[in-house]
């Protein structure tokens, strides 16, 4: 990998929160990646980066870019999902009645992120925490 | 349509002066969710939302959009409005619902 930077993201900072994918998209642009890539990178990192905010302990977001590919890894240190085949179906969330009332938690997170990837990959475990991995070939 | 063209007509306010409104308007989207609207919102569309919050302004500022439109009079967070100036987003907003801001932009030949 030709580049590599890390974006902290915390629980419940809905402020911040959408900062890293404005960032992640800043350093695609100058980069020269193509809008249609940027437009993909930015949908999956920022549906990551809130399901860190809303869902997780803390976690970060890792951007690595080389000449065939982008990475992005979105991991954090809990609480990790105990039903993965129910977290990846479009519709379902377990985000509060309060996070609802912001728009968010229409259950597409994770349905969003791996439309978008041309790879995607989601392991968690409860009590640790949750790492997907997400793969953009750059044409 | 510019959306300083579009910040003329009568019913609409816009509530950042001081942000570049020489933006072409391509279409419109309509939606509160959203992961929705990341998901389907097209890039350079004017969106109608009744959500007011900071976010809006990440989802806005990553499609590209050509402006957010907040309808029925909604108040609008201060922060919010500092964040979109910031990212150079115009926020308008209307006394019309959202229904009516969509009939307003297809009479004006927004697709």
């Amino acid at each position: 990998m030709n580049y590599k930077v890390n974006f902290e993201v915390e629980k419940d900072d809905f402020e911040k929160a959408g900062e890293a994918s404005r960032k992640i998209k800043k350093t695609l642009k100058q980069l020269g990646v193509d809008n249609k890539t940027i437009r993909h990178i930015a949908i999956a990192g920022y549906e990551g980066e809130m399901n860190l905010a809303i869902h997780s302990d803390g976690g970060e977001i890792i951007l690595e870019v080389s000449s065939e590919k982008i990475n992005l890894t979105i991991q954090d240190v809990g609480p990790g999902i105990p039903d993965l085949d129910l977290a990846m179906t479009e519709g379902y969330s377990t985000a509060s009645d309060k996070v609802r009332e912001m728009g968010f938690g229409a259950g597409m997170g994770l349905p969003n992120m791996e439309k978008n990837a041309d790879f995607f990959e989601i392991h968690s475990k409860v009590g640790k925490g949750t790492k997907i991995q997400m793969s953009f070939n750059l044409k | 349509m510019k959306v300083s063209e579009l910040v003329k007509q009568k019913p609409f306010v816009l509530l950042n002066e001081s942000v570049d409104t020489n933006r072409e308007i391509e279409t419109g989207y309509v939606g509160d969710l959203l992961s929705w609207v990341m998901a389907n919102a097209d890039n350079g569309c004017a969106w109608v939302t009744i959500q007011t919050h900071l976010n809006t302004i990440a989802v806005a500022t990553l499609l590209e959009m050509a402006c957010i439109i907040i309808p029925e009079d909604a108040d609008v967070e201060v922060e919010t409005i500092a964040k979109a100036t910031e990212e150079g987003i115009p926020i308008i907003k209307t006394a019309l619902n959202a229904y009516e801001v969509c009939t307003f932009l297809g009479n004006l030949g927004i697709q």
